[in-house]
C-alpha cells in the first residue's frame, strides 16, 4: 500500500506544483440540497488542489455539516456537480470512499471491541481466496499507523483501550489504510488537548507535504491560521467567500461567517453576588473526585478548570446525582441536601446540562417543546395530567428567549444544528428556575454566533440571581466568562483564582502540574 | 425563520401534523385496515354484519389489553416476554379461590378480581424491579418470568382447569351491556384509559423520555427507574385484566391458557407503528394493529383459508409492518 500510495501522492504533489495543469482534485459546483421544510445547501461551489488545505468555517446550521454529508456521499445533492479529478463522483458513500474521499466525522466511527486493524480495514480486510491474511493486514497497518505517529500502537490491540485522541488518529490512519486522497475532518481538535492537536498539525502538515487535499471544519479561528491555505467562509447555506489566507484576517473571517460586527466578544461585567447557594464540602466521588470543596454565591459565574480527565465534568455529575458520592456534603441554600439521583438534584434545585448534546442531552426524536418540557413536566401539571397549553407556552418562551432558530416548537431537534440544539437544553434547564446551574461543554462544537449568544445567556443567568458553573476545555472562554477560576488536577481541586489572577499561563501550570509557579 | 417564527404557527402546525400522521404515523395502517376490510366485505357477505364485527372485537380482546401495558413497556425500549403465562397465572390464582363457588357469591367474586389484579401487578412489578434496579436484561428476566409464572399456574392448578365462578366475577366476560359484549367494553375502556395516560400525563411524557434517550432523561431529572419499574408493573396489570376476561368468558381457567399470547401482543404493538427501539409509540396505533390481526385472522376464516397458513400470513404481515417502519424512519434522515 505504501508504495502505490506514496507514488500517487507524488503525482498530487507535481499537480499540485503544476497548478492549473488538469482538473482540480475536487470541484464542487452549485451544490443545492433541501430537506423537508429546510434548505440546507443552496448553492455551494468549492475547489480544493492537491497539496492544499482548506478550512471551512461558518456559523452553526451554515450548512458546512450538510456540505460535507453530500461529499461523502450520504446526501444526494437536489442540483450541482461533484468532480474529482475531472472524473464525475458517483451516488452513494462506497462510490465516495472509492473515489478516494474520506470523512472523519467528530463522533469516530471506530469499533471499541475490534483490534486497531480490524478498525483499519473495517469491510475491506485484505484477504486471499476468502481467508482473511492477518500478517498483510498488520503490516499494511503498520504503516498506516507510523504515518499518523502512533508507531508504539500495536495492530493487534483493542480499540477501546486507545485514549480517545488516539483513537482520532486512528481514524485518519483508517483514511490511508483505504488510499485516501481527499481527507475531509469535522471539528477534528475539539475532543483533543494541547499535545495532540500539535501532533495532530504534525500529521496534517505530512500529509499536504505527500499531495493529499484537505478539508477541515472548525471553529477555532486560531487553528484555521496555523494550519490552512485558504478558507471558505459559508453562510446559510451557501459559499460566500473563499480566500487564500494571506488576504484574511481574523476580524474579516468572523465578519463573514456572521455577516455583523462582534463587540466585545465576552459580555462579562462585575455583578453583586448574592448569598452562598451552594456549597460541597470534602466531596469525594472515586475514582475521578477526591475531597473536593468549594463554594459559589447567587449571582456567581464559577469556572472549573483542567485538562481532560482531571475529574471536572465527575465533579459536576456527583454534586448533581449523576455519579455515586462516597463522601462529603452538599448544602444548597444553607441547608444540608441528600442528593442520590438527578431527580433529586433537580428538585433541590440544581441543573446541569451535559458535555455530549446527543448522547446525553435531548430526545432526539422529540420535537423542540417536548425536550424543553422535560424537567417541568410537574410543574406543567395538574393532577398527574400535563396541561398542552402550558407545555406550549413554556416552550415557545424558551424558544424565544433563547432565540432558537426553528420553524416552529414542534421542530424534531435531531434536525437542528448544534448551537440550537444546545440553546433547546438552556431552554429546559432555565426553565425550572433553577438556583444553581452547571454547564458543561456548553459551548463545544458551536459557532462563534451561537457563542455569543450563549455567553449572553450566562451573564444573564447570573444577574438573575442564579450561580453559574462551567466547565470549558476552551481556556479563553473560561477565563473570558468566569468571576473565579478553581483548577483541577487528579480529581482534586488544586488552586481556587479570583478573575485578577487567573490568566492562561497561571491556570495552565496549575491544570498541567497540580501546582502554582 | 427565526424565533418569533415559532409562534405564530398553532393552526399551521395543527395541519401539517395531520398530513404528518398520514404520512408516517397511523396513516397506512389506517388504510390497510380499510382496505382489507373492503375487500373482505366484498369477497365473504358475512364479514360486513355487527356479529361477526363485535365477534372480532372479542376474540382480540385479552390480546388488545395485554397490549396496552405492553405498549407503554416497549416505547422504553424494553420488552415483555410474560404476559401470556401472567394472564393465565392471575387468572387461575383467583379461579383457585372462587372454584366452585354459588353464581351469586358476590363477596368472593370480588375477592377473585381484586387478587388478580394483585397477582398481575405483583409479578409486572417484579420484572420491572429487576429491569430497573438490579439492571438485567428484560428480554432474559421476562423470559424467565414466562417460564416461573407458567410453572407457577401449573403447580398451584395441578395441571387442571378450574371452573364455576361468581356472576360477579365472569361478568367482565360473559355480559354483555346495551348489546355489546363485556370483553370488547372492557377493551375500549383499557384502551382509553391507556391513550389518555400516554399523551396527557407526567408519567406518559416521561415514558417516551425514556424511551427515546434514557441518560438525557436521567440528567433532565426524570426518575428513570421509576418510570421502567411503573411500565412493567402496568403491563402485569393490564394482562391481569385480560386475564379476568379470559377466565370469565370461558368461566373456567385452564393452566394453558393464553399460550404463545406474548407473541400475538408483541406484533399487534409492533404493526401498530411502535418501535422497538423505543421513544415512539401510540395506544391508538396499537388499537388498530390488534383489530388488523383480528380482521385477518377472522377473514381468512371466512374466505375457508386452512388455518395452518393464517399464522404464516401474520408473520408476513407483521415482517410487512416492520419494513414499512423502517422504510419511512429512513426517508426522514
Amino acid at each position: 500500500m505504501n508504495a502505490q500510495t506514496s507514488t500517487q501522492y507524488e503525482a498530487g504533489a507535481q499537480a499540485a506544483a503544476g497548478a492549473a495543469s488538469g482538473p482540480p482534485l475536487l470541484h464542487m459546483e452549485g451544490i443545492v440540497k433541501s430537506f423537508p421544510g429546510v434548505k440546507a445547501l443552496r448553492g455551494v461551489s468549492l475547489t480544493l488542489h492537491a497539496g492544499h488545505v482548506m478550512a471551512i468555517v461558518g456559523e452553526n446550521g451554515a450548512g458546512k455539516s450538510s456540505l460535507i454529508k453530500t461529499l461523502s456521499g450520504a446526501y444526494e445533492p437536489d442540483e450541482g456537480t461533484i468532480q474529482i479529478n475531472g472524473v464525475p463522483l458517483a451516488r452513494g458513500t462506497h462510490a465516495a470512499i472509492d473515489a478516494g474521499v474520506a470523512v472523519i466525522y467528530q463522533e469516530l466511527s471506530l469499533v471499541n471491541d475490534m483490534t486497531v486493524a480490524e478498525n483499519l480495514f473495517l469491510g475491506r480486510m485484505p484477504a486471499q481466496h476468502g481467508f482473511v491474511n492477518r500478517r498483510d493486514a498488520e503490516r499494511r497497518a503498520r504503516e498506516a499507523l507510523a504515518q499518523v505517529g502512533l508507531d508504539n500502537v500495536a495492530p493487534s490491540m483493542r480499540l477501546g483501550d486507545l485514549p480517545l485522541n488516539k483513537r482520532q488518529l486512528v481514524e485518519v490512519a483508517k483514511a490511508l489504510a483505504r488510499d485516501a486522497r481527499i481527507l475531509v475532518m469535522d471539528e477534528p481538535t475539539a475532543a483533543l488537548q494541547h499535545d495532540d492537536i500539535a501532533n495532530l498539525y504534525g500529521v496534517v502538515r505530512r500529509l499536504r507535504a505527500a499531495g493529499m487535499g484537505i478539508i477541515f471544519i472548525s471553529h477555532h479561528l486560531e487553528e484555521v491560521f496555523e494550519l490552512a491555505d485558504s478558507a471558505v467562509v459559508m453562510r446559510d447555506g451557501a459559499t460566500v467567500d473563499a480566500r487564500p489566507m494571506a488576504q484574511w484576517t481574523e476580524q474579516d473571517l468572523v465578519q463573514a461567517m456572521v455577516a455583523r460586527n462582534l463587540d466585545s466578544f465576552y459580555p462579562w461585567e462585575p455583578r453583586e453576588y448574592g448569598a452562598v447557594v451552594l456549597e460541597v464540602r470534602e466531596l469525594a466521588s472515586p475514582p475521578m473526585v477526591r475531597r473536593a470543596s468549594f463554594s459559589v454565591r447567587a449571582g456567581e459565574i464559577l469556572g472549573i478548570a483542567g485538562i481532560a480527565g482531571a475529574g471536572r465534568t465527575e465533579l459536576l455529575k456527583a454534586i448533581f446525582g449523576a455519579n455515586k458520592l462516597t463522601e462529603g456534603e452538599i448544602f444548597v441554600r444553607g441547608h444540608k441536601v441528600s442528593i442520590h439521583s438527578p431527580a433529586a438534584a433537580v428538585q433541590a434545585g440544581l441543573v446541569y446540562t451535559a458535555e455530549d448534546r446527543k448522547l446525553e442531552g435531548l430526545v432526539l426524536d422529540a420535537n423542540i417543546e417536548e425536550n424543553v418540557a422535560l424537567s417541568s413536566l410537574k410543574a406543567l401539571a395538574t393532577g398527574g395530567f400535563v396541561r398542552s397549553a402550558r407545555k406550549r407556552k413554556l416552550a415557545q418562551q424558551a424558544s424565544a428567549r433563547f432565540a432558537v432558530r426553528a420553524p416552529s416548537v414542534l421542530a424534531i431537534t435531531g434536525n437542528l444544528s448544534g448551537g440550537n440544539q444546545q440553546k433547546v437544553i438552556l431552554g429546559r434547564a432555565t426553565a425550572t428556575a433553577p438556583t444553581v446551574i452547571m454547564l458543561d461543554e456548553p459551548t463545544r462544537g458551536i459557532d462563534v454566533g451561537a457563542k455569543t449568544e450563549i455567553y449572553a445567556h450566562m451573564v444573564a443567568m447570573a444577574r438573575a440571581g442564579a450561580a453559574v458553573l462551567m466547565v470549558s476545555s476552551e481556556l479563553p472562554e473560561l477565563l473570558g466568562m468566569s468571576d473565579r477560576v478553581l483548577v483541577m488536577y487528579r480529581g482534586r481541586i488544586v488552586t481556587e483564582l479570583p478573575r485578577e489572577q487567573a490568566d492562561s499561563e497561571t491556570v495552565i501550570q496549575w491544570a498541567t502540574t497540580g501546582v502554582g509557579a | 425563520m427565526n424565533s418569533t417564527a415559532a409562534k405564530d404557527t398553532d393552526s399551521e402546525a395543527w395541519s401539517s401534523r395531520v398530513i404528518r400522521q398520514l404520512r408516517s404515523g397511523i396513516g397506512p395502517l389506517v388504510a390497510a385496515l380499510v382496505i382489507i376490510c373492503v375487500v373482505l366485505s366484498f369477497a365473504s357477505p358475512e364479514f360486513l354484519t355487527t356479529s361477526t364485527l363485535t365477534n372480532i372485537m372479542v376474540q382480540v380482546s385479552v390480546v388488545g389489553i395485554a397490549a396496552v401495558g405492553s405498549t407503554f413497556v416497549i416505547i422504553t425500549s424494553g420488552i415483555d416476554l410474560s404476559v401470556g403465562s401472567l394472564v393465565a397465572l392471575s387468572g387461575m390464582v383467583a379461579a383457585t379461590l372462587m372454584a366452585g363457588s354459588t353464581p351469586d357469591n358476590v363477596g368472593l367474586g370480588l375477592a377473585g378480581l381484586a387478587i388478580a389484579l394483585a397477582v398481575g401487578a405483583a409479578v409486572g412489578a417484579l420484572n420491572g424491579f429487576a429491569v430497573s434496579w438490579l439492571r438485567l436484561v428484560p428480554f432474559i428476566v421476562t423470559l424467565a418470568m414466562l417460564a416461573m409464572a407458567r410453572g407457577l399456574t401449573l403447580a398451584i392448578s395441578d395441571g387442571r382447569t378450574k371452573f364455576d365462578f361468581p356472576n360477579a366475577f365472569t361478568a367482565f366476560g360473559a355480559k354483555t351491556l346495551a348489546g355489546l359484549p363485556a370483553p370488547m367494553i372492557v377493551m375500549l375502556v383499557v384502551f382509553v384509559i391507556g391513550h389518555v395516560l400516554l399523551r396527557k400525563t407526567t408519567f406518559g411524557h416521561q415514558v417516551f423520555a425514556v424511551g427515546g434517550n434514557k441518560e438525557a432523561a436521567r440528567l433532565a431529572g426524570i426518575p428513570v427507574g421509576r418510570v421502567i419499574f411503573l411500565t412493567y408493573t402496568l403491563a402485569g396489570l393490564t394482562a391481569a385484566i385480560a386475564g379476568i376476561v379470559l377466565a370469565g368468558r370461558l368461566n373456567s381457567a385452564l393452566p394453558s391458557a393464553a399460550n404463545g399470547l406474548e407473541l400475538q401482543v408483541i406484533a399487534g404493538v409492533v404493526i401498530g407503528g411502535t418501535s422497538l427501539a423505543g421513544g415512539r409509540g401510540s395506544i391508538i396505533g396499537t388499537f388498530i394493529g390488534v383489530v388488523l390481526i383480528g380482521v385477518i385472522n377472522v377473514g381468512l376464516s371466512l374466505l375457508g383459508v386452512n388455518p395452518f397458513w393464517t399464522q404464516f400470513i401474520q408473520g408476513g404481515v407483521i415482517f410487512a409492518a416492520v419494513l414499512l417502519d423502517a422504510l419511512s424512519q429512513r426517508r426522514k434522515n
